[in-house]
């Protein structure tokens, strides 16, 4: 590991140690952010997977019966009935803090009658196939907004969680060790050259006591 | 009010005019790329649903709106039946999350 080059002084090591002590409660942060995001994350993906399976199977069913209505009413026909909305409504978009991670909301509403509603169109020159097919794909409509909200929902989440995940690991197998062990080298250096003091004055004591004994016996 | 667009070939999309939807026809997937990047520069259009296999050739085009909150553009599947795209999708994203994919291990 690439060690930090730190000059062994005790303001350097101050320096250093308040450094270590706020990567370390930083770390704790984001492992806590972390696994919050990770609960969050999973729950939406499965509440996803449901909502999926239920819109796929819902959508082919319409695309079945839908198909069958092209064929006995004609396309012209076909796209005369539809051009005019059977139900109209408002997408309402709005945007909410999920763990500082903005997603996306959408709120749906119906305008005027609900589903259950006439069609827009005569019954004389198109089949019973389309009515039903309608009714089919207005009532998926609403979980496929939800599909819709959730599925962003859980690629912002997913990026946001990348990255935390990423940082964590960059404190603690990175940042943390290598401050570590730059407080550890400064701190034996400082020691060491305590050492080298302590003897070099017991060594000068023992040059003088020598000098002055020296004196004496002669 | 934001609108909900819908991408894909005639057959797979024309039903989800009569819904409210707003339908964009497109033959060919050059079409398709065309058509959703108009509809993606317009802050309007909050959600885009687009066929799977029109989806699955623009992947590139789409990942760059995947780190915004809007549009959120969703592949369904088409008239041929879904082919697991969108599920697989977001099993890419749990992997990207985790690490590992601990949703889908059958």
């Amino acid at each position: 590991m690439a060690q930090l080059r730190v000059n062994p002084t005790r303001m350097e090591l101050k320096k250093l140690q308040a450094r270590y002590n706020t990567a370390r409660r930083g770390h704790k942060l984001l492992k806590d952010k972390r696994d919050e995001l990770m609960r969050q994350f999973l729950e939406i993906v499965r509440d996803y997977k449901e909502l999926r399976l239920k819109v796929e199977a819902a959508l082919s069913d319409v695309y079945g019966s839908f198909s069958a209505a092209g064929a006995l009413t004609g396309p012209k026909m076909l796209e005369e009935a539809l051009i005019l909305p059977k139900k109209e409504g408002e997408l309402y978009v709005d945007r909410k803090n999920l763990m500082s991670v903005t997603v996306p909301t959408f709120d749906f509403k119906v305008k005027g009658n609900d589903a259950t509603g006439s069609y827009n169109y005569g019954f004389a020159f198109t089949s019973g196939e389309l009515d039903a097919s309608l009714g089919a794909l207005s009532s998926v409509m609403e979980d496929m907004i939800k599909l819709a909200e959730k599925e962003k929902t859980a690629q912002l989440l997913a990026q946001e969680i990348e990255r935390t995940r990423r940082r964590v690991n960059a404190l603690e197998y990175i940042m943390m060790p290598q401050y570590l062990e730059a407080i550890k080298t400064i701190k034996m250096k400082l020691d060491e050259n305590e050492r080298g003091n302590t003897t070099r004055l017991m060594k000068v004591k023992d040059m003088m006591l020598k000098e002055q004994m020296g004196y004496l016996e002669e | 009010m934001s609108k909900i667009c819908i991408i894909g070939d005639r057959d797979s999309v024309i039903g989800f005019m009569a819904i409210g939807f707003s339908v964009h026809e497109a033959e060919d997937v050059q079409t398709a790329s065309d058509i959703l990047s108009t509809l993606a520069s317009d802050e309007e259009n909050a959600i885009i649903f687009i066929v799977e296999n029109y989806a699955m050739a623009l992947e590139e085009q789409i990942a760059k709106y995947k780190d915004f909150p809007t549009p959120a553009i969703i592949p369904i599947p088409g008239k041929d039946g879904s082919t697991g795209y969108g599920m697989a999708n977001i099993k890419h994203a749990a992997e990207r999350a985790v690490g590992t994919d601990i949703l889908f291990k059958e």
